[in-house]
C-alpha cells in the first residue's frame, strides 16, 4: 500500500531562499579577510608544450606581490592513486592540474600563480613572469589521437585493459574495455533490420553562473582553512590533504554557497594553490577565476566518436546491439567512458550486446564530471538509431520502447540485473500525454515541423552522508548536514526529517557545515543527496523518536514500552489522556535538563537507477538552418517526489542543457588547439528566451530499499534531449544529424546534402 | 555457489567462459578461488590487496562500496564493472 505523507509531496519555501533572492546568501567572492592577499593563476598560451623554465624574478620585484607559486611548491605526489571516499584519484595528474609540472597539456592549464596587494597589482605582475615555453604538437581529435603517429601527451600512460598495462609504448589511449553480453553474430544473423552509424559530440562545459574560487588561511600552527565553492567540502579536504601532504585533521573546508556546479565542482583547482599562497606570505590569499579561466582552465564534458549497430526482428524486438565509444579524456587519463559504455544500451532488454570503449588523451582540459557523465553522448548515437530502425519498421516509436523497455529483471550489458525500475513506465506516461496524443500543428510560418522522442538512463548512487538534528525548546529542529546544497537539497533533506517526526519543514533549520562541524559526507553529486542525505534525516529522526519516547516515559513514571509516537504526538497506550506533542515536550524537556540530539551516518545501497522519456516538436528553418524548440515534455521516474517544485526545477534545468548540448554548445578551437570562444557571448547557452515552459512530468514507481522512495532526479533529464531533438529534426526535414551541436551551419550542410 | 561473471577482457583468463561457480563467502574468498582455479585473474582484478581502483564490484543488482570485502550470497551474481561514483572522480583514475 502506498505510504501517506504529510510533509513529502508539499511545496514548502526553501530555507535558504529568502538570502538568495536577496542577495544575502554568502558565496566565495563575498569572503573578506583581514590582511587578504588576491591572487592569481598564470595559465598556459600553448596546447601542448614542454615548459623549459619559469622566472618569476621580475614580478616579485613589483611592489605589492609577495609570493610566487609552481609546481616546485606543491610536493611531489608520485604515480599515486589516491582513495578520496568517492573515487580515485591519481595524484601526479591532479598536481599537474592544478599547477604544470614539466609540461602543459592543455591551453589555460595553470603554469604559475601569485599573491599580491590587490587584484590590479597581482594581473600586472602576473604579466611578468616569463615562461620558456618548447612547443609541441597538439592532437585534438579523439580518432586523431588513437593514431600510433599521433603527439603522445604522456611518456608514461600506456593503455590498460582490464589490469593489464601494454607497456611496449606510450599511447594517449589510456584504457580500453569490453562488455559482451550473449552472441552479436548470432544476434544480428536473426534480425530483419539492421542500423548502422557514426556519431560525434563536441567538447561542452557544465556552464555554471559562478566561476571557481577559493580563499585560504594557513596558520603557523599548521592548520589551514578553506572557504571555496565545491560540491564536496570533505573531497575538497582529501584532495588538499593528498596534494600538500598535511594531514586531513589539520584542513578545515568551509563550503560557501555554490552558484552551479553539475559535477565540475569536484575536482581541485585552486584550493591547493591558495593554500600554498598563504603558507609563503602567512596571510590569507583569495583566488577567483574569470569566465574565459573558467571555460579553458576547467573540467568541461569530452567530445566523443560513437559507432552503434542496432537489430531488430521484423516483430520489432531487438535481437543484437554492438557499440564502439572513444571519450575524450582531455589531458590526463580519466573520462567518464565506463558510464556511458554502461549506459548506451541501458533502456533495453537486448539479449546479444559487444560494446568497446576506449578513454583516449587529446590536449583539452582535464574532462570533469558533468550532469549523468557519459550518457548523453551515448544515448544521442543509440537513440537515434532506434528511431531509425522505428521508421524502417514502420513501429510507433512509444511502442518500440514498450516492447523493448528495461524492466525489473532486465540484464544490463555491463551484468548486473535491473531491480524494481520505471523504464516502462515513463514511456507509458509519455504515450499518454496529450503532448504526444495531439497531432503536430501546423504553424503559421511555412518551415517544416516535427516530432522526436527518445529515452535515457542514469544510475544515480548512494554514498556516505551524515547529519545531525537538536531538537529546541521552541519545538523545532536544528538539522547539520554536509551535503553542499545546489539545487534545493536542503529543504528536500528537511522535509524527510519533518515528516519521520510529524512536524512541518518550516520547523526543521537546516544548516550546511564545514568538515569540522559535521560527520564525513560524500559530495554533492551522482543525484544522491535527496537520496543518501535523506536517508541520514530519517534515520536521525528515528533517533530523536527514540529519545523523546524516553522523555516522556520519564515524564509519565511509566514504561518505554508503554509509550508511542503517533505523527509528532507521544501517546500513552494505557491512558487516553496522557498525550503530549513534540513541541510541548521539547519545551518540557528542556526545562527538566534533558537534551534531544539524534545523529546518523548511512552508506546505503545504490538506488535503482532512473529513466526519462522526452518529447519534443521542433520547427527547422531550411534555409538558415535554425532549429526552434515549440513544445518540449520531459517525463522521468522519480522514485518519490519529495519537493515536486524542485524535481520539477531539476527536471526542466537538465532538459535545458541537453538542448544547449544538441543545438548550440560547443568548444571551438583553432588549428593550434586555442579555444577560440571561451565566453558566454561566444559559447551560446540556451536561455528562457530561447525556449518554451518546459513541461516536467513526475511518474513515481518508489525505490523499494529508500524509506521514503527516493530516486534521485537531477542527471538524467539531461540524458535524452540530443537525441529527441535528432529524430525531430528527421521528421521535420528527413536529414540525420550525426554530430553535435546540430548548430545551424551544420543543419544547413546535410539538407544540401540530402539535395 | 555464487555465479561470477567473468569480464569480457578476462575471459581468455578462462577458456572463454562467461561464467564459473565459485564459493566464497566474501568477493576476497571468491577471488582467491578464482585464482587458484585460473591463474593470473587476481593480478588484473586487485592491486595491494584492494580491488583495482578502475573496478567495482557488484553483488546482485547493488554496487558494493565494500569491496574485496563484500558479502556474497550463495546464489548471488557477481559482477565486475567499471568503477563510477557521485563526481565521477573514479573515472580520474587510470
Amino acid at each position: 500500500m502506498a505510504q501517506v505523507f504529510q510533509v513529502i509531496g508539499t511545496r514548502p519555501i526553501r530555507h535558504d531562499g529568502l538570502d538568495k533572492v536577496t542577495g544575502r546568501a554568502q558565496y566565495g567572492a563575498d569572503i573578506q579577510l583581514s590582511g587578504m592577499l588576491h591572487g592569481r593563476v598564470l595559465r598556459s598560451s600553448h596546447a601542448h608544450a614542454r615548459i623549459k623554465s619559469i622566472d618569476a624574478s621580475a614580478a616579485l620585484k613589483v611592489p605589492g606581490v609577495e609570493a610566487v607559486a609552481t609546481a616546485a611548491d606543491l610536493p611531489e605526489s608520485g604515480d599515486r592513486i589516491a582513495h578520496l571516499g568517492e573515487g580515485a584519484v591519481n595524484l601526479r595528474h591532479l598536481s599537474s592540474n592544478c599547477l604544470a609540472r614539466g609540461k602543459v597539456h592543455y591551453k589555460g592549464q595553470a603554469v604559475a600563480a601569485l599573491a599580491a596587494t590587490n587584484p590590479h597589482i597581482a594581473e600586472e605582475a602576473l604579466a611578468l613572469i616569463k615562461v620558456d615555453y618548447e612547443p609541441l604538437p597538439p592532437v585534438m581529435d579523439v580518432r586523431e589521437a588513437m593514431k600510433d603517429s599521433a603527439p603522445k601527451l604522456h611518456a608514461d600512460v600506456f593503455t590498460e585493459e582490464m589490469g593489464q598495462l601494454k607497456k611496449d609504448k606510450p599511447s594517449n589511449v589510456a584504457k580500453h574495455f569490453q562488455f559482451k553480453l550473449g552472441d552479436v553474430h548470432k544476434g544480428f544473423a536473426q534480425a530483419a533490420v539492421t542500423v548502422e552509424r557514426e556519431f560525434h559530440t563536441a567538447t561542452v562545459h557544465q556552464g555554471y553562473i559562478e566561476p571557481h574560487n577559493a580563499t585560504a588561511m594557513f596558520n603557523p600552527d599548521g592548520n589551514v582553512t578553506i572557504w571555496c565553492s565545491t560540491q564536496g567540502a570533505f573531497t575538497v579536504r582529501a584532495q588538499v590533504s593528498e596534494l600538500l601532504q598535511i594531514p586531513v585533521s589539520r584542513i578545515k573546508v568551509v563550503p560557501l554557497e555554490i552558484g552551479g556546479g553539475f559535477g565540475g565542482k569536484i575536482r581541485v583547482y585552486l584550493e591547493p594553490v591558495a593554500a600554498v599562497l598563504s603558507k609563503k606570505t602567512g596571510k590569507p590569499v583569495k583566488i577567483l577565476m574569470d569566465r574565459a579561466a573558467v571555460f579553458e582552465g576547467t573540467g568541461p564534458t569530452p567530445g566523443s566518436y560513437i559507432r552503434v549497430k542496432l537489430g531488430a526482428d521484423k516483430t520489432g524486438k531487438l535481437v543484437a546491439g554492438e557499440a564502439y565509444l572513444a571519450y575524450e579524456a582531455g589531458a590526463f587519463p580519466g573520462s567518464p567512458i565506463g558510464p556511458g559504455a554502461m549506459c548506451i544500451f541501458a533502456c533495453y532488454d537486448i539479449p546479444n550486446v559487444l560494446i568497446d570503449g576506449f578513454d583516449v588523451c587529446v590536449n583539452k582540459p582535464a574532462t570533469a564530471a558533468y550532469r549523468a557523465p557519459g550518457a548523453t553522448n551515448a544515448a544521442f548515437a543509440s537513440e537515434t538509431v532506434v528511431d531509425e530502425i522505428c521508421r524502417q519498421l514502420k513501429i510507433d516509436p512509444l511502442e518500440f520502447r514498450l516492447k523493448n523497455g528495461a524492466k525489473e529483471g532486465t540484464r544490463r550489458a555491463d551484468g548486473p540485473i535491473y531491480p524494481r525500475i520505471g523504464m516502462i513506465e515513463t514511456v507509458e506516461a509519455a504515450k499518454k500525454h496529450p503532448h504526444y496524443v495531439a497531432p503536430l500543428a501546423p504553424g503559421s510560418s511555412p518551415f517544416p515541423r516535427g516530432r522526436g522522442v527518445a529515452s535515457g538512463f542514469w544510475f544515480n548512487i548512494g554514498l556516505k552522508s551524515s547529519v545531525t538534528a537538536s531538537v529546541n525548546n521552541d519545538g523545532t529542529v536544528s538539522l547539520v548536514e554536509g551535503s553542499t546544497d545546489i539545487g534545493g537539497t536542503r529543504v528536500s533533506v528537511a522535509m524527510q526529517l519533518a515528516e519521520a517526526l510529524g512536524i512541518r519543514a518550516e520547523d526543521v533549520r537546516p544548516v550546511v557545515a564545514d568538515t569540522d562541524s559535521v560527520g564525513y559526507t560524500d559530495v554533492t553529486g551522482g543525484s544522491r543527496v535527496t537520496y543518501a542525505t535523506g536517508w541520514a534525516a530519517y534515520e536521525a529522526a528515528q533517533d530523536i523518536k527514540w529519545q523523546m519516547l524516553e522523555k516522556a516515559a520519564q515524564l509519565w513514571k511509566t514504561d518505554l514500552d508503554n509509550v508511542v509516537y503517533d505523527k509528532g504526538v507521544i501517546r500513552a497506550k494505557d491512558d487516553p489522556a496522557k498525550k503530549i506533542t513534540f513541541k510541548e515536550l521539547a519545551e518540557k524537556i528542556q526545562h527538566k535538563g534533558g537534551i534531544v540530539v539524534g545523529r546518523a551516518t548511512v552508506d546505503p545501497p545504490w538506488p535503482g537507477g532512473a529513466f526519462a522519456t522526452h518529447i519534443v516538436d521542433v520547427e527547422v528553418d531550411p534555409d538558415t538552418g535554425k532549429v526552434s524548440i515549440l513544445r518540449y515534455t520531459a517525463v522521468q521516474d522519480c522514485g518519490k517526489a519529495i519537493h515536486p517544485s524542485y524535481v520539477e526545477g531539476q527536471i526542466q534545468g537538465g532538459a535545458v542543457q541537453g538542448i544547449g548540448w544538441a543545438l548550440n554548445e560547443e568548444y571551438a578551437y583553432n588549428a593550434k588547439g586555442e579555444m577560440t570562444n571561451a565566453s558566454f557571448l561566444d559559447y551560446r547557452m540556451p536561455t528562457s528566451l530561447d525556449l518554451p515552459m518546459i513541461d516536467a512530468v513526475i511518474v513515481e514507481v518508489p525505490d523499494p530499499k529508500h524509506p521514503y522512495g527516493v530516486r534521485g532526479v537531477g542527471e538524467v533529464p539531461i540524458v535524452p534531449p540530443p537525441a529527441a531533438i535528432a529524430n525531430a529534426i528527421y521528421a521535420a526535414v528527413g536529414v540525420r544529424m550525426n554530430e553535435l551541436p546540430m548548430s545551424p551551419g551544420r543543419v544547413v550542410k546535410a539538407l544540401a546534402a540530402k539535395k | 555457489m555464487a555465479t561470477v561473471f567473468i569480464p569480457a577482457l578476462l575471459r581468455d583468463l578462462c577458456g572463454g567462459r562467461e561464467t564459473v561457480s565459485v564459493a566464497g563467502a566474501t568477493v576476497r574468498e571468491i577471488v582467491d578461488r578464482l585464482e587458484a582455479q585460473f591463474p593470473g585473474i587476481k593480478d588484473r582484478l586487485c592491486q595491494d590487496d584492494e580491488l583495482r581502483a578502475s573496478i567495482a564490484v557488484a553483488v546482485g543488482a547493488e554496487v558494493s562500496r565494500q569491496g574485496l570485502s563484500a558479502a556474497v550470497a550463495a546464489d548471488s551474481e557477481v559482477h565486475f564493472v567499471p568503477a563510477i561514483s557521485g563526481g565521477n572522480l573514479g573515472h580520474v583514475c587510470n
